[in-house]
Parts: structure tokens; sequence; C-alpha cells
């Protein structure tokens, strides 16, 4: 049985000139949670938008389950439909309320039924704590509370996957944890992720595998209890070690807590 | 000033404002459209097309309606294409106000956030959906001053339609002075009623926008 749901196969993608992805491949497994680190620069974002087709790449390509996605020019909404992006800024649409926000996928994408949809996404709300915001106005939440409507409007389209970048990245620090509760239930919940984050202690936390990027190339991947105490290349001992100057140093001031 | 003159011809002014009014706002209409459809073929690169609406914007924008309305009115039927006055009032007016229109909704779109066109693309909206319920949404809040602005400024061009031969505003002002020269009469009764049909344009902008800042979108 083949439980594959993404396959990223020997992918290149350059700008002007710049190889940023040089030869990168993977595969996610139905349920998996992947974790994407690396330094900046090295491609993570990169990665995840040539996945979703809003960068081209250059050569190598892309299955969804067995459907080849890469390549394609025609109806790559079809495509986008099965896979979920959240991004660092939110993007939520601000003439729209929260419910809008959350109904256009589904309705106009999927043609699904407004009060069937409507149901559904009160009941998300309700999981992620803002079922009283659900028809206020996107500039009347804080950060962390948009950050939530994002994934609950990605995850309202059931995607096969979900493509997270930097998704607490723009969040001021007391916001992190409420943002990360939510993806780690996801992933309990058995939603198949590739995560993006500098967040070393919830990508532990949350991660089935670690995918270190440098360069445009996976240099590592492994286990996350192997990955961050015992990391096998030099280029992620240097990677990890910038990280544990920077937690000692901010220590204190370190609410996140992901386990609640 | 003489008053009982003004009231005279009370009825002569009304018919004028009423050509200026409604050529005017075919005009609009037309522009509209018209600046919208030269706005997409733009932001969509599409071959070609994009090219003559980039030339065409250049071409209205840069010369006098006036020019355009003589072009048409007298050039054209030279080589055998002829319309009606009226035609060319509306022909021209749209000529012109379509490049207009073009711009200001240009400069709506380009506010957009490209993140935004990306986060609609996401959720798997076809690029047809993404620009009716993201892109022209906001685009259109942060063009409506623009557009009106336009649409003061056409309606007040519609003077020229006089050269038509057309009995506007302009014209029958015009007639007026030369048969009876009650001049300053006829002047400041022209005067009041452009004042009157373009009030409440002005007066609607600044209500529209005004609304559009409160409910305002700000992230
Ligand atoms: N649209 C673009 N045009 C030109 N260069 C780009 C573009 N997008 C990314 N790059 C370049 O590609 C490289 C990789 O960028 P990318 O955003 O994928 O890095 P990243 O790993 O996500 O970094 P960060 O951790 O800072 O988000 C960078 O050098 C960046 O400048
Ligand atoms: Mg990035």
């Amino acid at each position: 049985m083949n439980d594959t749901i993404l396959h990223v196969q020997d992918i290149y993608k350059s700008f002007d000139g710049n190889g940023v992805l040089r030869g990168v491949s993977m595969e996610i497994r139905e349920g998996e949670v992947v974790v994407i680190v690396g330094p900046s620069g090295c491609g993570k974002s990169t990665l995840l938008r040539c996945i979703n087709g809003l960068e081209v790449i250059d050569s190598g390509s892309i299955y969804l389950r067995d459907e080849k996605i890469s390549g394609r020019t025609k109806d790559l909404h079809l495509v986008r439909q099965k896979i979920g992006m959240v991004f660092q800024s939110y993007d939520l649409f601000p003439h729209m309320k929260v419910m809008d926000n959350l109904l256009l996928g589904p309705t106009k994408a999927l043609n699904k039924s407004k009060t069937e949809v409507e149901k559904e996404a009160l009941e998300m709300l309700e999981r992620v704590g803002l079922k009283e915001k659900a028809y206020a106005l996107p500039r009347t939440l804080s950060g962390g509370q948009k950050q939530r409507v994002a994934l609950v409007r990605a995850m309202l389209m059931r995607p096969e996957i979900l493509l997270l970048d930097e998704i607490t990245a723009a969040l001021d620090p007391e916001m992190v944890s409420e943002v990360l509760n939510v993806v780690i239930d996801l992933a309990r919940g058995g939603m198949t992720m590739a995560i993006v984050t500098h967040e070393m202690r919830f990508a532990e936390a949350v991660a089935d595998r670690v995918v270190f990027l440098e360069d445009g190339m996976i240099m590592e991947e492994g286990k996350p209890e192997e990955f961050f105490s015992a990391p096998k290349t030099q280029r992620a001992q240097h990677f990890l070690q910038s990280f544990t100057y920077a937690s000692k140093r901010d220590k204190k001031s370190d609410k996140n807590n992901f386990e609640d | 000033m003489d008053g009982a003159f003004i009231l005279a011809h009370v009825p002569d002014y009304l018919s004028g404002a009423w050509v200026t009014l409604r050529f005017g706002l075919y005009g609009v209409a037309c522009s509209l459209l018209l600046g919208l459809l030269c706005c997409l073929l733009r932001y969509f690169r599409v071959p070609v097309l994009r090219q003559i609406a980039g030339g065409y914007i250049e071409l209205a924008r840069n010369t006098p309606l006036l020019v355009q309305l003589f072009f048409l009115y007298a050039g054209l039927p030279r080589v055998g294409i002829k319309f009606s006055a009226e035609a060319c009032a509306v022909i021209g007016l749209t000529f012109l106000g379509g490049a207009y229109m073009a711009e200001a909704f240009r400069s709506g779109i380009e506010s957009v956030d490209k993140t935004q066109v990306e986060a609609g693309a996401c959720i798997g909206l076809t690029m047809g959906q993404n620009i009716r319920y993201v892109i022209f949404p906001q685009a259109l809040a942060t063009a409506i001053p623009a557009l009106f602005a336009n649409v003061i400024f056409l309606i007040k061009e519609t003077s020229v339609f006089s050269v038509l031969a057309m009995m506007d505003l302009m014209n029958v002002a015009d007639t007026l002075r030369t048969s009876g020269g009650r001049t300053v009469e006829v002047l400041f009764m022209l005067m009041v009623t452009y004042l009157l049909i373009l009030l409440p344009v002005s007066v609607l902008a600044t209500l529209v926008e005004r609304r559009l800042r409160y409910t305002g979108f700000g992230n």
C-alpha cells in the first residue's frame, strides 16, 4: 500500500541565475508532520511555494498522491484546493468578516452549501477559541487571532496536506503559543503537514521528521529526537548551536508553552 | 440682473441640462466599462491587446477632447464613416474617459497586496473568482476617489459637445447670448446649472469616501 501524499522529486529552482533549490527530494506520508528547518535564505519558503505552484520549478517533478502536479499551467486552482497554505502575514481578506473569509473557498471553489460550511466553520472557530469573533472584521483581531482564523480558513478546504511557512514569525511572543497549540492539535488529529519554522522547541514537539535544508539542498533528515540532540552533519550542528545561544539569551521572556 | 429674463429661460436651461446630463452619463458608463477592460488587459498582460490598450490610453490622454470630437464628426465622414452627433458625443467622451478610468482602476489594482492575490489562490479560487471576490473589492475602495474625480471631469468636458451642434447646456447659453445679448444673466445661469448638476456628485463622492474610510480595511 502506498500512503505517500506528497512526493517531491529532484526539484531545481533558480531566481535570476541563483540556484535556490538544487535537487531537493522528499516524501511526506499520510498523517506525517515534516518540519523543515535551515538558515535564512536557504530556500524553505521557495520549496513550499513550489509545491502549490506559486513558483514554477525549473526541473524535477512533484506528485500529490499519484497525480503529477508540477509543470501544469491549466487548472492550478484544482491542485491548490487540495493543498492548504498559511503564511507568516496571515493574509486574511480585510474587506470581509471572519466568516466570509472562511466561507469563500468552500462555497466558491468547492461549491459547498453555505449553511453546511457555516456550521462547520463555527465548530472549528470554537475549537480554536474564536467563536465570538465569527462575524468580526479582521482588523479588530490580534495577530494571534488572525493567524488562527487563517489556519481555520485553510482547514475548511479539507486539504490533503497543509503547508505552514513561519506562521508565528510576525507575532508578538505572547501570541506564539496560542497559534502553535492549534497546529499541535491538528497534528494530533492526523493532519499531514509540512512546516517551516524557527521555533525549535515547537519543531521538536510537533515533528515526526525533521528536514534540514541548506543552500537549497537537504543536508540532513531524521527523527526530531535524533536531529536535535545529535545532529549528524557539522552544518546542522552549527545551525542548531546558533539557536541554543539565541534561546538561552531570551529564555526569561520565553512564555511559549506548547503542551499547556 | 434681469430676474424675469432668467425665469423665462429656465425651461431652455433645463432641456440643455438634460442633454448634458444624459450624454454625460452615457459617456461615464461606457468609460467605466472601457476603462475596466483596458485595465484587465494590462493586468493579465494579454499579448497584443495589452499594447493596444497602452497605446490607446496615451493617445486619449494626450489629445484634447475637442480635437477628438472634430476627428469623429468632421474627419471620419471623409473616409465614409459617419456617426450622428449624439453618437459622436458618446463615443468621444468614452474614448477620453476610458483612458482616465483605466488609470484609476490600475492604481486601485496595484494597491492590492500581492499576498492577497496569493491568499486567494491558496484557497483554490480560480483567477476569475480571485479578481471578483478578493482583488476587485479592495481595488475599488482605493480607486473610488479617482473614479469620482473622473466622473466630474467628464461631465464638465461635455461642454464641448456644442461643437457637434447638440443643444447641451453650453450651446443653449451660447445661442441665448448671441441672440439676446444678456451676457451676464446667461452666463450666471450657465454656471449655476453646471453647479446644480455637479455639486450632488461631489457630495456623493465625499460621502462614499468617508464611508470607505470608516469601514476602512487597514490590516
Ligand atoms: N521571487 C524571488 N525573486 C528573486 N529571488 C528570490 C525570490 N524569492 C526568493 N528569492 C531568493 O531565494 C533565496 C531563498 O529564499 P527563501 O525565501 O526560499 O528562503 P527562506 O529559507 O524561506 O528564508 P527565511 O528563513 O529568511 O524565510 C533567497 O536568497 C531569496 O533572496
Ligand atoms: Mg521564508
